[in-house]
């Protein structure tokens, strides 16, 4: 039983930490989250010469060979850094998929190039219907002499704007709900008929909805097996789950460190207002809800890599359900003990509050992963 | 980071869980399993055999006849015993007076008492609550006065669980009325079998007897068995309560509880279905399932990182009633009307208090009211939040 990170992850822990600190302000945040594409070319550019881009891909393909626990840290450090670049959607799922999915030749065309951040990636699965739920793809691809033709619509596709290429779950067979019949496609964004319209996130990332109007792919496209593509699909987002439960834990972090800061310095009634035992109570909440959820976003961090699927998306259901539920908590308490200051745009621990509440609404909410673990 | 246990931890599980089966009488795991109240003869039985194993004490350092087992070989040991249904160990002892006896004792003490509590000979209780000091416990009033070589005590603790089976117990007494609350106080080692202690029982809501009253008039107590230096009690006290809390965490039983509530709810019937397939129940089972496997993960990381006790014990303190209450109020909720049917008789001998009852309905409201009392002993659940705001948040 061992909970410590190894020197090479507080390393890593540590350089992304500076980075944020020297050239990741707030005030920097902001003009990229204002600016048209939402995100900086310059940072991921940053992050290519880092290293970031490669910690979860194997060695053979430029990558750093990581696991969850790598993923975990990297997660943790942007989200305290309230990072808006599209390291889940290019690195962790799509990228993922590549990884877990791909044949040698795909891996060795598409990952060099995530890695180098020259190739963005998304993923498309999501549809107007589904909710959460992987399995309900309307979306087909119905098979041409050479290739297949797409159609159907994705939906709240996490940076699916800016992307290179994305990763289009498709029905190549059965009923809408079915578990099989389910196929991966890559498509490259500026084939004819792939039609994206992005917006902003209220969270401050982007995301784009997706029209797939008659748009023909090679056989070289698909990825993965034909029909049974579901459980590396869950097996891909399980792991952006984990991660996204690491950078909850950062956002919480940071923010019960900015409501501290607050408690201590605002005087009222002639006094700091953190010697109130009414707020008091409320922090040692909040600090509690940080130290399960921390506990959790491990254990995710740990099984989110094994190869046993029940032990995999037990812990990480079990893990997004309490951090959604913590994660909304504290920002509920975060919002009300900054006071008036709480619902200003201008303060960063605003910001994080929305980040973290709205985590919960990305890769399953906490009611669909409760849901999740108790029907194992 | 590697959350499996070691190869030797999962040995040392196999060779607990055989020990268990073959030595935990089937008499006692049944009302253990059942909920119903346990004798002193109960308590004894099994930490007599721990004893001639030599795991009552098994996380003691070998010095004092212990096995010096890891916290987290504790935790096997102690999450093993719960889920065959052993009665839990009485900790005021092993876990509580032993670590202030071998960190302030004087030479006698450690090797007078720590031996006999070594082997299961002295049953322990604790004198800390007064009648006019709970959470305000430095307020404390029972004195003890100097005279020769031996101290004259006088004053009333109240709360103190299982007295009434006691051989000794540890108090927090005022030497000094003259100083600072705080510095005042000191640590003594009573026999409860001296002239002039009367127990009598506080009998609770749900009819048990479990808490006593303990009156002292003009005890004489040798001054061998005062604690370190006089007017340093408090200081001890504060070390002793933070073995309190991390044992009252109770994920062991915790998880033995849940897996009894889910039998009751796939038993129990709700629209001719099991309970345990309703939409709302089910929620709420898995969202304690998974507080609860939070709590445990939270508790090997403060085992895996740190041997002592921090301020963070509070935190687990707090986790861990919480989860328990929530467990005994499922329980409770997954009866139904059945929760009703009350008898003291079942919850002493067994049965049921209704003829068409089932066997495990009729201690478990009682059970529901009885653990009200985990968010507020051992330092009520508020005063932990005031502990955490101070020492870990600064406030």
């Amino acid at each position: 039983m061992d909970f410590s990170l190894t020197e090479e992850q507080q390393l890593l822990r540590d350089a992304i930490a500076r980075f944020i600190a020297n050239e990741y302000s707030f005030e920097e945040r902001k003009s990229i989250v204002a600016s048209p594409k939402g995100w900086s070319d310059k940072v991921w550019s940053k992050f290519a010469e880092m290293g970031l881009l490669g910690v979860p891909f194997q060695e053979v393909h430029g990558g750093f060979g990581g696991s969850g626990v790598d993923l975990m840290v990297v997660a943790q450090e942007l989200g305290r850094g309230m990072v808006v670049e599209p390291y889940l959607a290019t690195v962790v799922l799509a990228g993922g998929l590549v990884e877990l999915a791909g044949t040698a030749a795909q891996q060795r065309d598409i990952l060099p190039g995530i890695i180098k951040g020259k190739w963005l990636l998304a993923l498309a699965y999501g549809e107007p219907q589904s909710r959460y739920e992987l399995h309900d793809v309307a979306a087909s691809a119905r098979r041409e002499p050479s290739g297949y033709v797409l159609n159907g619509r994705k939906a709240v596709v996490l940076h699916g704007a800016g992307a290179d290429t994305l990763v289009v779950s498709a029905r190549t067979a059965g009923a809408q709900r079915d578990r099989a019949g389910i196929t991966l496609f890559l498509v490259d964004a500026k084939t004819r008929g792939v039609n994206m319209s992005g917006y902003r996130t209220i969270d401050g990332l982007r995301a784009a909805d997706v029209e797939l109007d008659g748009v023909h792919v090679g056989d070289e496209a698909m990825l993965g097996p034909v029909d049974g593509a579901l459980p590396l699909l869950e097996q891909a987002v399980d792991r952006g789950a984990a991660a996204l439960c690491g950078e909850a834990v950062g956002v919480m972090e940071a923010l019960n460190a900015a409501t501290l800061d607050y408690l201590k310095t605002r005087q009222q009634f002639g006094q700091p207002i953190g010697r109130f035992q009414a707020l008091q109570h409320r922090a040692v909440d909040m600090l509690m809800h940080a130290e399960q959820s921390k506990s959790m976003a491990c254990l995710a961090a740990v099984k989110c890599w094994s190869q046993d699927a029940r032990a995999r998306a037990r812990a990480v259901s079990a893990a997004k359900s309490l951090i959604g539920r913590s994660g909304r908590a504290v920002a509920k308490e975060a919002i009300q003990l900054h006071g008036g200051m709480g619902v200003t745009n201008e303060l960063p621990a605003a910001h994080l509050a929305k980040r973290l509440t709205m985590i919960d609404f990305w890769l399953g909410d906490s009611d669909w992963h409760t849901e999740r673990f108790a029907a194992d | 980071m590697d959350l499996d246990f070691t190869p030797a931890e999962q040995a040392f599980r196999e060779e607990v869980r055989a020990f268990v089966r073959t030595n935990l009488p089937r008499d006692i795991t049944h009302k253990v399993l059942r909920h119903r109240h346990l004798l002193k003869d109960d308590y004894t039985r099994w930490q007599d055999a721990l004893a001639r194993k030599g795991w009552l004490v098994g996380h003691w350092p070998k010095a004092h006849g212990g096995l010096e087992w890891t916290p987290v070989e504790h935790h096997i040991f102690d999450e093993e015993c719960a889920a065959a249904g052993a009665p839990r160990l009485i900790p005021f002892g092993i876990s509580m007076v032993a670590p202030v006896i071998m960190q302030y004792g004087s030479p006698w003490q450690k090797e007078h008492y720590l031996s006999r509590i070594r082997d299961n000979k002295d049953w322990w209780c604790q004198g800390y609550s007064e009648p006019g000091a709970g959470s305000d416990l430095a307020s404390l009033k029972t004195r003890a006065v100097r005279e020769g070589d031996r101290y004259i005590v006088n004053g009333q603790k109240t709360w103190t669980t299982l007295a009434h089976f006691a051989d000794m117990i540890f108090c927090l007494v005022r030497t000094d009325s003259t100083v600072k609350k705080q510095e005042g106080i000191s640590f003594l080692l009573i026999d409860m079998h001296s002239p002039g202690i009367t127990v009598r029982p506080l009998i609770l809501y749900d009819e048990e007897h479990e808490v006593n009253e303990v009156f002292f008039d003009d005890v004489a107590v040798p001054a061998a068995n005062l604690v370190g230096e006089e007017g340093k009690g408090w200081t001890y006290a504060k070390f002793l309560l933070g073995y309190e809390r991390t044992g009252i965490t109770g994920v062991g039983a915790s998880k033995r509880e849940l897996a009894l509530l889910k039998g009751v709810a796939r038993h129990e019937l709700k629209g001719g279905k099991p309970l345990a397939a309703d939409p709302i129940f089910r929620a709420k089972l898995a969202e304690v399932e998974i507080e609860l496997l939070a709590l445990e993960t939270t508790l090997l990381r403060v085992l895996a990182a740190r041997d002592k006790p921090g301020p963070e014990a509070s935190i687990l303190k707090i986790k861990g009633t919480e989860v328990q209450q929530t467990l005994t109020e499922l329980m409770m909720d997954a009866l139904g009307p059945w929760a009703e049917p009350f008898s003291r008789q079942v919850i002493e001998e067994g049965g049921t208090a209704a003829p068409f009852a089932p066997e495990y309905a009729a201690t478990l409201a009682a059970r529901y009211f009885s653990w009200r009392k985990t968010s507020i002993y051992g330092g009520s659940n508020e005063i932990q939040r005031n502990i955490i705001a101070q020492h870990v948040l600064g406030l």
